[in-house]
């Protein structure tokens, strides 16, 4: 388990990272908590020759009250986002989701960004932003910009991020008092979700992403839409699978995953419903 | 001298902490990887991407100019290196088939992970990147990953031998010819069973590493390795390398688990050694956690087919077995062996006639080899007699623990000539069967059963039940004679009383996790006096420990314990001739208790073991024809083998809509006789228990149809961790061995015998209901629910 040579530079800032990872292009990843990148890296999977540490950036590691959202930085560990007073007040789902997140270890190393950034479908925390209809403020060169999270995921492991961009804040709407459900599916704890359900609903409004029902993150849009129109949980459930196309891997068949969804789907909007 | 004058308690029997665990908590214990050795050559070795593949050519030119870069060899180069190819020690059939494996391919690789080339290179790092730059061409063939495709031989993967068949292996015994026919066509009732045993990855938490150091003159070379087997080693090793054997010296320096998988002999092993003299430096490797699920053995992979016979009371008749077991590529140390451990276990626990017919067809296929792991045949012959009973119990409807008391060998029959010829020397199964059941509450979980498990329930409930035996200690040497095995199965010990009283035990057993420095220094504690604390158990070094035979099968407390008791009996006796002489009386008239010899009836006239001791090493004063010092060496050949047996009981909930199984209780009744040490005792258990549990439920190593394993890493081959197990309830009787002056059985594989059939039995008898009354493990989410969906889409 030993990765292939590469170079290893140390951001102070995020201006400082750009720069750097403009200098050396393609090749050039940005290193947070390393617990989505180091594994790949470790396999042979992924052969970056220039490591930008960002870890040590201070400034990006916050979770403030803005308002109508919460303005989460992109280094904020996952631990403190399970943890923090204003998330389990404001956004009770993400602060939820956040405790399903690998386990401790990684919890206290892994950031938000850095799993948002990863894209990884099977991750829990692109999921639920999505859900929760986030936007992601990413810092460029030629300064910020800001991507909803539904424009954000384009493929397995792709994002909307550009080479030389940077994940620098998560925005995401307070749910005000909204049901909410987080359904993780697998068969031990520390696992990827098998398949995985992050939702909410307020009166007529409903966000519902899936984990782990594609090469990206999936908004359950039709199951969203049936809700507006009135349909029963249980009615609305069956459609849970329509806007995803899940893959088979050795946890589960493409039948067996497409049944997961609607149950947990159900089980999500039912506790939601509460 | 600290040798405790006044202990009333036995020491045997108590709840002591592990001495060797500060050590490894605190990191300072040292495991192979850890030694420091200058001037270490690096091996990385590179391995086949290729299930069943020719090798065309081997382009090491570009490798070669990586930087740190060494040497790179391939089979070819290595060939005459090796004095004979690597060790079966198991020739199950005098026409066992055992095509010849080298520790590199020379022409062909028959699995994903087979060595084809070596390269020796200054540092890890250098090492590993070099083997990206060499270029294999290979002509891919057929894979045979599927047994009784295998067994066709429409693709023969060692032409050497013509077919892929290794062995068949017969147990056929009646009290009449024909009894078993007879049986069955005269059975009231019969169930016809397959069964799949998976194959698993052992996967220890150290994964292997080896060292070779050469000594700076005349050729000894000492090899450190992270093996359960120091002194097996050596002499395969030195067989196979032709190394006078006296020359070489293993080490197992701290080990990080084995359970089997490093009871063998590995090709980095010799390569080491090899390339260690060629080059005349160090050279050392570390198994990579992916290498280490490719090329470290794999264990189960039996297809089984079981028959019943049974009257109309169900008590049964006839027991037919026929197996095929999975060799993978190549016979490794005991490969052909695993599946007959199993061969007299197939009538489990129960009152069986003579009318048993048992036969076992194994094959190569182009899978990592397959060897022993925890339990080795075992688990796979308990699995099979106690899912079919419970299948039996279901095609006459009754209680499947009705069934098993019924069946049971009764406590008054012990000792029990089974139908083997084997001789079980003690049990008592129904009172282990009444206190799990006890634990469960067996009766209100029925109740409750009947309540929840209705149509349409969303959760149900399932008891499962396991009576086991575990046939263990191996072995007595002319049993394992008549069985084919290539060594005894004796072991040794040596006691030695140094100068101050302090004491050092010698044992030819080589721990890798079982606590055996705590457990053997009790054992001489209690048999010399002495305070546990005062004694050194030295092992796993054949230098310091030349005889024995290894941790393996269960067989180093009922074994090698047992060696330490009698060589303490032996000192005890020649500082009773001591004694005798210090107090001028006649040794018959001396009693030893506590440390100290007195004159019977006269307790005044005594003298202390460390005074003997003493007297003994400066032997200015001694009997005549009384040797020197004081120390004992004794050879244990155990009469039988020793057989601890138990009932599990297991409560599961599954939930029907997505097939998850959650274990409510587990319940463990354990008997291994007299327990030296309770807390690891309890240890063994609860690990045992889990690692079946997690082939019940969890693990399997996958292999796609062209031989690619699917499972190389721990996120993909789920080794179920603590968070995810149930709480384990724990309890025992104690049935002592009569064959052993401990009273002593082993208990190291006890738990994974009888868990994955207790879970199987309780996850069917939740969905038997549903109309579930096969599954194959693991009983996966996806599997249940897919059981469940065929069952209800065929009402």
């Amino acid at each position: 388990m030993i990765p292939a040579a590469f170079e290893y530079k140390r951001a102070g800032s995020a201006e400082e990272a750009i720069n750097l990872i403009g200098q050396y292009g393609d090749e050039a990843k940005f290193l947070a908590g390393g617990h989505s990148l180091i594994p790949l890296m470790k396999l042979r999977l992924a052969q970056p020759t220039m490591l930008v540490d960002i870890g040590r950036v201070k400034d990006l590691s916050y979770i403030k009250d803005a308002g109508d959202h919460i303005a989460i930085g992109a280094l904020t560990r996952h631990m403190d986002v399970e943890k923090s007073p204003v998330l389990s007040q404001h956004v009770p789902l993400l602060a939820h989701a956040a405790g399903y997140v690998g386990d401790a270890q990684v919890r206290h190393r892994g950031t938000i960004g850095g799993s948002i950034a990863h894209a990884d479908p099977a991750g829990d925390i692109p999921a639920t932003t999505l859900a929760l209809g986030a936007t992601y403020v990413v810092q460029g060169p030629n300064g910020k910009r800001e991507i909803a999270a539904k424009d954000f995921y384009k493929g397995f492991l792709e994002s909307a991020l550009a080479a030389d961009e940077m994940l620098v804040e998560i925005k995401v709407p307070k749910m005000n008092g909204a049901g909410w459900s987080f359904q993780k599916f697998n068969r031990r704890a520390v696992d990827w979700a098998i398949v995985g359900v992050a939702a909410w609903r307020n009166n007529g409004a409903s966000g519902v992403a899936l984990v782990n029902m594609g090469s990206t993150p999936v908004l359950a849009s039709a199951v969203s839409s049936a809700l507006a129109k009135g349909a029963s949980v249980a009615d609305a459930a069956a459609h849970a699978a329509d806007d995803a196309e899940p893959q088979a891997d050795l946890n589960a068949s493409v039948e067996y995953r497409t049944h997961l969804a609607k149950v947990l789907v159900r089980r999500a909007l039912e506790q939601a419903s509460k | 001298m600290s040798i405790t004058q006044e202990r009333t308690n036995s020491i045997i029997g108590q709840r002591m902490l592990r001495r060797e665990d500060p050590a490894l908590l605190t990191g300072e214990a040292k495991f192979t990887n850890d030694l420091v050795i200058p001037g270490a050559l690096h091996l990385a070795v590179l391995r086949s991407p290729y299930a069943h593949a020719r090798i065309k050519s081997i382009d090491v030119t570009d490798a070669l100019t990586m930087p740190g870069v060494i040497a790179i060899y391939t089979g070819k180069d290595l060939h005459a290196t090796w004095a004979a190819p690597m060790p079966c020690a198991w020739p199950v059939t005098p026409d066992m088939k055992n095509p010849a494996h080298f520790p590199l391919a020379l022409d062909k690789v028959c699995y994903v992970g087979d060595g084809v080339a070596a390269v020796l290179a200054n540092s890890e790092t250098e090492s590993r990147d070099a083997l990206d730059a060499i270029d294999v061409a290979y002509e891919p063939l057929q894979a045979v990953t599927d047994l009784e495709v295998a067994l066709s031989d429409k693709t023969i993967i060692h032409e050497a031998i013509g077919t892929n068949k290794s062995y068949t292996w017969n147990l056929k015994v009646e009290a009449t010819e024909g009894a078993v026919d007879e049986a069955f066509k005269n059975a009231a009732f019969t169930v016809s069973e397959r069964y799949i045993q998976q194959r698993l990855i052992p996967m220890a938490m150290e994964p292997r590493a080896v060292v070779a150091v050469p000594q700076p003159f005349g050729g000894d070379i000492t090899l450190y390795s992270a093996t359960q087997v120091p002194h097996i080693l050596k002499v395969m090793t030195a067989i196979t390398l032709g190394i006078p054997e006296h020359q070489l010296r293993v080490v197992a320096p701290a080990v990080g688990g084995g359970f089997g998988s490093k009871l063998d002999v590995y090709a980095e092993e010799l390569l080491c050694v090899a390339l260690s003299r060629k080059h005349g430096a160090p050279v050392r490797w570390v198994e990579e956690r992916t290498e280490n699920t490719q090329s470290t053995i794999h264990g189960r992979g039996q297809i089984q087919n079981i028959e019943l016979a049974a009257d109309k009371d169900g008590k049964l008749t006839a027991v037919r077995v026929r197996l095929i077991g999975d060799m993978g590529a190549y016979l490794q140390l005991v490969t052909p062996g695993v599946p007959l451990l199993g061969a007299f276990l197939y009538a489990g626990v129960y009152d069986l006639p003579v009318a048993y017919d048992f036969s076992c067809t194994s094959v190569f296929t182009t899978m990592t080899p397959t060897d022993a792991y925890r339990g080795a045949g075992r688990p796979e012959a308990t699995y099979a007699i106690e899912v079919a009973m419970d299948a039996l119990a279901r095609k006459m409807k009754i209680d499947p623990y009705e069934l098993r008391k019924r069946n049971y060998i009764k406590k008054e029959q012990f000792p029990y000539t089974a139908f083997s010829g084997l001789t079980y020397d003690s049990g008592d199964h129904l009172a282990a069967a009444e206190k799990a059941m006890g634990h469960a509450d067996y009766a209100a979980v029925r109740k409750k059963q009947a309540t929840q498990n209705v149509a349409g329930a969303r959760k149900r409930l399932g008891i499962g039940m396991t009576s086991y035996f575990e046939m263990c200690g191996l072995a007595p040497s002319r049993v394992l004679a008549s069985l084919n095995y290539g060594a005894g199965g004796w072991e040794s010990a040596t006691v030695r009383v140094l100068p101050t009283s302090k004491v050092q035990v010698v044992t030819g057993t080589s721990p890798h996790g079982q606590g055996h420095e705590t457990s053997w220094a009790m054992i001489a504690a209690e048999k010399l006096g002495v305070a546990p604390e005062d004694i050194d158990v030295l092992h796993s070094d054949t230098a310091i420990a030349p005889l024995g035979l290894d941790t393996y099968g269960s067989r180093s407390l009922a074994v090698g314990g047992v060696a330490i008791a009698g060589a303490c009996d032996k000192v005890i006796d020649k500082a009773r001739l001591i004694a005798a002489h210090q107090l001028e009386c006649a040794a018959e008239d001396l009693e030893f208790a506590q440390g100290t010899f007195s004159v019977k009836g006269s307790h005044d006239k005594a003298v202390p073991l460390a005074a003997i001791a003493f007297a003994a090493f400066t032997a200015h004063n001694l009997p005549d024809g009384v040797e020197p010092n004081l120390e004992a060496q004794y050879t244990h050949d155990p009469k039988n083998f020793s057989w601890p047996f138990g009932a599990h009981i297991c409560i599961v909930e599954i939930d029907t809509e997505t097939g998850k199984v959650d274990v409510l209780k587990y319940i463990a009744v354990d008997d291994c006789g007299i327990q030296i040490n309770p807390l690891i005792v309890e240890g063994q258990v609860h690990g045992g228990v889990v690692q079946g549990l997690a082939q019940a439920l969890y693990e399997e190593a996958v292999y796609d149809t062209d031989g690619n394993l699917k499972t190389t890493n721990l996120a993909e081959y789920l080794v179920p961790a603590a968070c995810d197990v149930p709480p384990i309830t724990t309890d025992f009787t104690v049935t002592p061995s009569p064959t052993n002056q401990l009273g002593v059985k082993g208990v190291g594989e006890a738990g994974t015998i009888g868990a994955a059939s207790t879970v199987m039995n309780a996850v069917i008898d939740a969905l038997s209901g549903l109309g579930v009354t096969k599954l194959d493990m693991p009983a996966s989410p996806n599997n249940v629910w897919k059981a469940i969906q065929a069952a209800q889409g065929g009402k």
